[in-house]
Formats: structure tokens, C-alpha cells, sequence
């Protein structure tokens, strides 16, 4: 589904990717982990295509199509979510219109119509329920005053309306207490299949507990330095990034 | 209408047509015009009123030694009327030109029922207004002027806080048409009042100078809706003086819908005077006109008063949109709260120019005022002054100034969920003027100017607001 093949990018000439390497399959969930500074975000935010970041080399192929000179937006309607660490607030738009905006923009680009107004009330009024996500919360502004575990929720919330091929969460894990992890892991989980992927970033094994990763990846300055599976992750818990960074010597 | 308030109406006088022709001969500049019409045009309307009279003579006087202000002026330093006041401006139109409902239904709050005060030209037009006198006096200036009923509401009133200056002096001068709005104590109107001027501009450009009194008694509530449209592609200027004066508890809802053609260019002096335990707030949506400067003041005159003033400014091309704001708080406990925000693209200019006075005595007030602006293109300019003057030592007083472009991690979060670059800009400049919105009471207010906004920001914003 996804492709990286030797990926280099900079932001005001200062090269954070140099030369990422990466493949993702239908059905597969990868986690990538690393230390401060490795990367990691800007890797989920070069692939998701904002605009701040240069792409220097390399290729992005999602679904066979290179995507590296597509606009956001438009890799968002070939599939592509991606749940912000630090998701942005946008006062004075609701949840609810915010929504029925971004789903009627992915209909429109795929050449369907506006979802009616009573499907789409029953689909959100659902997908809120399984995220034991409050009501009253649809109506609030989006992410204005919500708590950081609120925000991840909404982030979640948004990606099972959308449903997404490629889920890309970014530290989605942070700020989260044990429950509200559970509650964020029970939903990505609930929209696994075999036709969709997950990539995840994060900092803490923790979350690998709840939604299991079939590869896991880290990344050091900027390049993946070591791939394996699912043990590789309670190994850096236990022996720290060091060990890995002087095998990578 | 009887006979005598038909010939005060209208100018069909020989003399004031003669004295027309002759400027534009002339050439004169349009100060000198104004006070060479001055005494044709007193003698043509003779009221009951002595007070008037002299009110007036002393005003041309007033005008005529002040003139218009100048970019000299601080106040006017960001705003040249160099280029409305060269304008070749008839003072006195002909006839009354008719217009239908139908043609001008678009610019009045239909969806909901009001009272109606519409000015054609400066001249009151009754088949498309709807005045009253049940419990509340909706009704025209020029009868407020001539008939003795009103006389006491008008020695205690007229002209008595507008401060003495070129363009108040010129409107004054003047005066001849405009609302005049009377809420006796303890009424709550039963429904909002709108005011609209319209311009046919039948003539080749046209000065109107609409004067406006509005008194709310003790405990008395009312809500106002404001409007200049000009239906023609000459030039339109207006000059316009309100005064409100809200006393005791009473409650005073004003809102400004500024969306006029590129052609016509609006002064608004608005000032308000409150008595203790009032509440007066006034809305502003500038997005039309061609230079637009709104000068508004607040006068607290009492304790535990609330003055609300808020603006969204939207605008582009060449356009200009100066808010000259001033509260005035005396005495303790009293709280303003000052809200404007301003979308400027391509070549457009924004001033704003805040002021807050607060005296010795007056404690413990909140003060607020914040001016958020965005400029969405390299050309745009935004002129932003707040002035506290605040003499009193236990007070909370607060001011904010941003000037900045579109939160650039804001457009990118709305196009990672799909929604196009251009439509995401919209809705985060919709989400930016969104607070000022909030506190609209009239749901269809705020519906047509969502719409406006929507409109003007070329988005489809995809959702009932």
C-alpha cells in the first residue's frame, strides 16, 4: 500500500529525513519508535504532505501512485488520515460541522454526493457512542478547551468517520491515561481489516500493548536504523535506544 | 401627510434649485457649497422650533470655522477624505424617487417582523415603512422637530453629546430627516426597529446626512438595525449623527450592517450615552463601501453600566474601514468590553483607533478591548492604535493587538481531513470572526451576515449556520 523509497527532507535547509526506507502492506499495523529529534513526526507529516517541509529525494507511493507532489487534501481523499499529536483548535466550527465538511469534501473528490443529512447523524451519533465520546461534545468547538485526552479521542473520532486506508497516528498515546488509552486503542482497533493500515509513532511501548504491531521500526537521526517485530519493542523498553544506536556504529 | 409637512419634505423651492445650478458653475469646493447653502436652505424649512434655529446657525457657524478634518489630525491620520470630499455632491435632491418593495426587500431583515423606518434619498418614504405610536414612538426627526408633542424629548436631547466637531457640526447644521426613536418607560418593543437609507442617486452624486435620536427610558428595552444602500453606481456619500441615550436598566441592542457598493462611502458618528445599570451593545459588519469610518463613543454616565462594541471588518480591493472607538467611564464599577476583528486582502486598509478613558473615580472597572486582524495579502495594511488613559489605580483593564496571516498548522490540519486549501482558508476566517457573531441576539442577523461572509470569502461553507 505504501512505498518509501529513499526519502529526504529538510525544513529551512536542515535536513531531518535522510534517506527513510519503508514499506507497508494492507492489513498491517507498523510502529516506528525512536528518541526525541529522530524524526518521527516529520515523517507522518511529509507523507500526510504539509506543505513546510521540503522533500529533497526520494518517492512516496501510496496505492501505486507517487504522491509526493499531491496536495494534502488530495492525499487525504486517496486515503490517507493522519491523527496530529498536537491536534489543532479551531474555535467558533463544531465538531459536527466540521465533520459533515470534511466527509462531503472526500465524497465530492470521489465523485459522490453530500451524505444525507439523516445517514450522517446516525453514522456520527454511532461512531461518538463507540468512543464514549459525550454528545454534548459534537456541538463544542472543535478541540477548543478540550483536554489532551479529549483531543486524541476526537482524533480517533475522526479517523473512524473517515475511514481511512492509511491511518497515520502521530504520539497518539501522549497525554493519555490508562483508560482513555484503552478506550483510543479499543477504536483504532475496531477498524482494522485487511484492506486497511496502520502506522504508528510513538515515543512508549505502552500503547503497543493495546494495538499490536505486526512490524516495528527505529528510527534514529533521521533514517530507520532497525526493523523486527513486536519483541523489538519490549527490548527498547528495556535496554533503552542507546544499544541500538551504538549497533547502528 | 398634510401640507405643511409636504413642503417641508421636499426642495422644490426655485431658490435652492437656482443656488444649485450656481455652485456647480462655480466649482466650488464642497465646504464652501455647504455653507453657501446653509442659509437657503434655512429659510426653506422653517420649523416651530426656535431652538432648532439657533442650534443650527450656531452649527454652520461651527462647521465653517472647523471645516472637515484633515490628515493633520491625529485622528484622521490613517484616513484621507481628500478623495470622497472632491465629489461634485448634490445637496438637495429634486423629487422623491419611488422605488418597490420588491426591488429592495433583499436589504431589509424580512424573515422577521419589524418596524420600518426607510429614507429614499433623505426623505421618508412611507409606502415602505411601518412607524408607530403604541407604547413606543417609532417615527421620522422631521415631526420630532416640528411638532410640540415632542418638543420636551428634544430640548432634554438633540444634540446635547455629540461633541463639537466638523463633520457633527455639518450634520447638525443640517438636519432635516432621520429616526427618531422614543421607548417610554418599563416597554420592552415588541419588535426590532430597522432604519435604511437608500440612495437612488438619480442625480449625478448625492451628500445625505441622516440624524438619528434615539431615547430608551428607565427600564426599557429595544433593538435597532442599521442600514445604508446606495442602488446606483454614482457616488453616494453620507454623513450620519445617532444619539442613544439609555438611561437607568434599560437595555440597547444596535447593529451596523455596513455592506453598501464600492461606490458609496458612509461616516457613521454614533454616540451613547448610559445611565447606571444599563446595558448597550453595537455591532458592526463593515464589508462594503468604498471608505467606511465609524466613530463611536460610549459615555458612562452611572454606575455598574455594561458598553459592548463589536466589528468584523471584511474586505478587499481598494476598500478602507476606519473604527474610531471611545469609552468613557466615570464612575466605579462598570465594565466595556471592545471586540474587533478584521479580514483585509488584496490593497485593502484597516484602522482601528480604541480609546478607553478611565477617571480617578472610576474603580474597580473592567475594561477589555481587543483588535485581531488578518491580512491575507502582501498589500493589505492595518493601522492598530489602542489608547488607555486610566487614572484610577483598582481597575482590571486589558488590551490586545494581533496582526497576523493564517495560521498556516490551522490549514494544514483542515486539508490532512480533505477539505480544500481555498475552502479551509474560509472556514478558519469564518471561525475567526465567529466570537463576535456570538453575542448577536437576532438569529436572522446572524444568519444574513454568515451568509455575507461566506459569500464574500467566496466559500461554500457546507452547513446551516
Amino acid at each position: 500500500m505504501l512505498k518509501i523509497k529513499n526519502l529526504h527532507a529538510s525544513i529551512e535547509d536542515k535536513e531531518i529525513l535522510k534517506g527513510i526506507n519503508l514499506e507497508i502492506n494492507p492489513g498491517e499495523v507498523h510502529a516506528i519508535m525512536g528518541p526525541n529529534g529522530s524524526g518521527k513526526s516529520t515523517l507522518s507529516s511529509v507523507i500526510a504532505g504539509k506543505e513546510e517541509f521540503e522533500q529533497t529525494q526520494g518517492e512516496i507511493i501510496f496505492e501505486n501512485t507517487e504522491i509526493s507532489e499531491m496536495d494534502p487534501e488530495e492525499r487525504a481523499h486517496k486515503g490517507i488520515f493522519l491523527s496530529f499529536q498536537y491536534p489543532v483548535e479551531i474555535p467558533g466550527v463544531s465538531v459536527t460541522n466540521f465533520m459533515k465538511t470534511a466527509i462531503n469534501a472526500h465524497r465530492k473528490a470521489n465523485g459522490l454526493e453530500d451524505m444525507p443529512a439523516n445517514e450522517m447523524l446516525k453514522k456520527i451519533r454511532e461512531k461518538s457512542a463507540e468512543l464514549e465520546i459525550d454528545r454534548k461534545f459534537l456541538s463544542r468547538s472543535l478541540n477548543a478547551g478540550f483536554s489532551g485526552g479529549e483531543k486524541k479521542r476526537n482524533e480517533i473520532f475522526q479517523m473512524a468517520m473517515l475511514e481511512p486506508k492509511l491511518a497515520i497516528l502521530d504520539e497518539t498515546d501522549s497525554g493519555l491515561d490508562i483508560d482513555a488509552l484503552k478506550i483510543v486503542a479499543d477504536g483504532v482497533n475496531k477498524l482494522r481489516s485487511k484492506d486497511n493500515a496502520v502506522l504508528l509513532i510513538t515515543h512508549y511501548q505502552r500503547l503497543l500493548n493495546y494495538i499490536v504491531p505486526d512490524v516495528v521500526h527505529v528510527m534514529i537521526d533521521g533514517q530507520i536504523v532497525k526493523s523486527g517485530g513486536k519483541e523489538l519493542a519490549l527490548e527498547l523498553e528495556e535496554r533503552g535506544y542507546e544499544w541500538v544506536k551504538a549497533e547502528k556504529v | 401627510m398634510n401640507r405643511n409637512e409636504k413642503n417641508n419634505q421636499t426642495f422644490s423651492n426655485k431658490k435652492i434649485s437656482a443656488f444649485a445650478e450656481m455652485t456647480k458653475e462655480l466649482k466650488m469646493e464642497l465646504k464652501e457649497k455647504l455653507v453657501s447653502s446653509f442659509l437657503a436652505f434655512e429659510e426653506e424649512y422653517t420649523g416651530t422650533n426656535d431652538d432648532l434655529h439657533k442650534i443650527r446657525n450656531q452649527a454652520i457657524k461651527d462647521f465653517e470655522t472647523i471645516g472637515f478634518p484633515s490628515r493633520k489630525e491625529e485622528d484622521y491620520k490613517y484616513t484621507s477624505l481628500k478623495s470622497v470630499l472632491k465629489e461634485d455632491y448634490s445637496l438637495f435632491p429634486k423629487k422623491e424617487n419611488a422605488i418597490e418593495y420588491k426591488d429592495i426587500k433583499k436589504y431589509l431583515i424580512h424573515e422577521i417582523d419589524t418596524y420600518d423606518l426607510v429614507f429614499i434619498d433623505g426623505i421618508y418614504s412611507s409606502h415602505l415603512s411601518s412607524t408607530t405610536h403604541d407604547k413606543i414612538d417609532v417615527c421620522l426627526m422631521s415631526s420630532a422637530l416640528n411638532k410640540d408633542l415632542y418638543k420636551p424629548v428634544i430640548d432634554n436631547y438633540f444634540n446635547k453629546i455629540a461633541p463639537k466637531n466638523g463633520l457633527n457640526a455639518l450634520n447638525t447644521a443640517f438636519t432635516k430627516e432621520g429616526a427618531f426613536i422614543h421607548i417610554h418607560k418599563n416597554t420592552l418593543a415588541d419588535k426590532p426597529i430597522q432604519i435604511i437609507n437608500f440612495s437612488t442617486g438619480n442625480e449625478s452624486s448625492l451628500l445625505v446626512q441622516p440624524r438619528n435620536l434615539i431615547v430608551v427610558d428607565e427600564n426599557s428595552h429595544c433593538q435597532i438595525i442599521e442600514r445604508h444602500q446606495s442602488l446606483t453606481e454614482h457616488p453616494v456619500l453620507t454623513n450620519s449623527v445617532t444619539e442613544i441615550f439609555a438611561d437607568k436598566r434599560a437595555i440597547v441592542d444596535y447593529y451596523k450592517i455596513q455592506n453598501d457598493k464600492l461606490s458609496a462611502s458612509l461616516i457613521d458618528n454614533t454616540y451613547i450615552e448610559q445611565k447606571s445599570e444599563s446595558f448597550c451593545s453595537v455591532h458592526t459588519f463593515s464589508l462594503g463601501g468604498k471608505l467606511t469610518r465609524n466613530n463611536l463613543n460610549f459615555y458612562q454616565r452611572g454606575e455598574r453600566i455594561d458598553s459592548t462594541m463589536k466589528g468584523i471588518t471584511l474586505i478587499e480591493g481598494k476598500q478602507h474601514v476606519d473604527h474610531n472607538t471611545l469609552v468613557h467611564h466615570i464612575e466605579p464599577n462598570c465594565e466595556s468590553h471592545q471586540d474587533y476583528k478584521g479580514i483585509f486582502d488584496e490593497r485593502s486598509v484597516g484602522v482601528f483607533n480604541g480609546k478607553v478613558v478611565v477617571e480617578k473615580e472610576a474603580q474597580k472597572t473592567n475594561a477589555y478591548q481587543s483588535n485581531n486582524n488578518v491580512l491575507l495579502s502582501d498589500k493589505a495594511t492595518i493601522n492598530s492604535k489602542p489608547q488607555l488613559e486610566i487614572f484610577a489605580d483598582d481597575v482590571k483593564c486589558s488590551h490586545g493587538c494581533t496582526i497576523g496571516q493564517l495560521d498556516e498548522e490551522a490549514l494544514f490540519y483542515l486539508q490532512s481531513r480533505g477539505i480544500p486549501k481555498k475552502e479551509a482558508s474560509g472556514l478558519l476566517m469564518y471561525a475567526f470572526a465567529n466570537n463576535v457573531l456570538e453575542s448577536v441576539k437576532i438569529p436572522e442577523i446572524k444568519k444574513r451576515i454568515n451568509k455575507l461572509i461566506a459569500h464574500k470569502l467566496g466559500v461554500e461553507l457546507g452547513f446551516n449556520l
